[in-house]
């Protein structure tokens, strides 16, 4: 069985058939080539796979893109502008908030999650908000410097 | 990893939905998915197709007439977590509610595919034992209302049948000197409940007039701790008389019912349950002046 979906991605329509299997962020990478968007640990925990499903964080690899059909979905590769890369990537950029990478398309999209939810968190709340992302390589310390500096306008 | 293969079929409305399962036997109801998805991944499931209920708008929503909270049953997570109603008449469940999983989980999941797939380690079954809940649900001979003891039948199992759909849970609201509480053992990965306690404490004056304590996490299905509400009725809302109330919450586990695992054996979690029941009481008591 096929079915066909009809999926806004950064602001581009995908009109394609698809099994009910598939996954969401398989069809965003395996479809359509979108590679930002990471497979981690596959059973909705860590995060890497996080994207903006209509304006809020979702983990694409919890979803069928059968589910996702007439949605407008945001990806890593959708938050910089014309003007250049979004605050958040900047501020992971400045402070440092990564290491090997991995993590950071799904920590980017959940630290915007948090931030529209909570534009000024503490440290604490930014902890806590992003306890739906495991990083193996900086312990935190820089990813939560990162998101308090996007918070601050870039100013930290 | 994928599921194995199944057909999908979307349902615009609740009547459609019903006409879907009957048409199609060995189907499964998708909400938010983020029950069934993980167990078809893994294969403890493989539905020949699912029915999604995912747009059906009349399920969603929390209204209330004072008296009584209606729960549509694709509320999200989210929404629950953030409902001023529920935080002011429920509290216990927009505290469960936003204890669950992540952000992102929160965003997707929902209160009837949480409570439909039982699972032990979920935190929404015990706070719906301890409130009182009554599940709504809409079968081939029509509308049936379940209570939480009877809803919850065992390990994942339910009163939830291969032709029913669960359309909402009622939930009553507190009243004046009334609160409630939950307070988890989180498994510190998966964030499951190692132990879950709600507490639903009404009080007058500093003395208990009315105790609902519910456990979750240890047991097959939410049990409520009867020795404890007893030892706590009548008795002064105190940190040692909620102490020793909450230490009676062994007497009442049944030692073959009580679940373990390689994080925390059955031994383990009864003893140290009194602990959560504690913080529950505590804060249900705080709340209910």
């Amino acid at each position: 069985m096929k079915i066909p979906v009809s999926i806004t991605i950064n602001g581009r329509r995908y009109d394609r058939n698809v099994a009910p299997r598939l996954l969401l962020v398989h069809f965003i990478r395996d479809v359509l080539g979108l590679t930002g968007t990471k497979v981690g640990c596959d059973t909705s925990q860590c995060g890497a796979c996080t994207v903006l499903l209509d304006g809020v964080s979702a983990k694409a690899c919890t979803c069928l893109a059968v589910q996702a059909d007439g949605t407008s979905i945001t990806t890593i590769e959708g938050l910089a502008g014309d003007d250049g890369l979004h605050p958040l990537q900047e501020s992971f950029w400045n402070k440092h908030g990564l290491q090997c990478g991995f993590c950071t398309p799904g920590m980017i999209m959940a630290s915007h999650e948090l931030l529209r939810c909570n534009p000024d968190p503490s440290a604490e709340e930014i902890r806590h908000g992003l306890e739906g992302n495991l990083c193996r390589c900086t312990g935190y310390q820089n990813i939560v410097r990162a998101v308090q500096d996007a918070a601050a306008g870039g100013s930290q | 990893m994928y599921a194995p293969e199944f057909d999908y079929h979307r349902a615009g409305s609740v009547a459609e939905a019903a006409e879907l399962l009957s048409k199609h036997p060995d189907s499964k109801l998708l909400a938010g998915g983020h029950s069934l998805i993980p167990i078809l991944k893994v294969r403890l499931a493989s539905p020949s197709a699912l029915i999604d209920i995912g747009r059906i708008d009349s399920l969603r929503g929390i209204s209330s007439d004072g008296g009584t909270i209606r729960i549509g049953s694709l509320t999200t997570h989210a929404e629950l977590a953030s409902s001023e109603v529920l935080n002011v008449a429920a509290t216990a469940l927009s505290e469960a509610a936003g204890m669950i999983g992540d952000p992102a989980v929160r965003n997707r999941g929902t209160i009837g595919g949480n409570v439909a797939h039982a699972d032990p380690a979920s935190d929404l079954p015990a706070v719906l034992a301890c409130l009182g809940a009554e599940f709504v649900i809409s079968g081939p001979e029509g509308e049936r209302t379940v209570g939480a003891s009877d809803f919850f039948e065992g390990l994942m199992t339910t009163a939830v049948g291969e032709q029913d759909i669960l359309t909402r849970i009622e939930v009553p609201a507190s009243g004046p000197g009334e609160g409630s509480a939950y307070a988890k053992f989180a498994h510190p990965a998966s964030r499951y409940a190692v132990i879950g306690a709600a507490a639903r404490i009404a009080s007058s004056g500093g003395t208990c007039t009315g105790a609902s304590v519910a456990l979750g996490g240890l047991v097959p299905a939410p049990v409520r701790a009867g020795a404890v509400e007893q030892a706590l009725v009548g008795g002064p809302l105190t940190e040692e008389s909620i102490a020793a109330a909450s230490s009676a919450v062994a007497d009442g586990l049944d030692d073959d019912e009580v679940l373990g695992d390689v994080y925390a054996s059955a031994g383990y979690r009864k003893a140290v349950a009194h602990i959560w029941v504690r913080r529950a009481i505590t804060a249900a008591a705080g709340r209910s002046g």
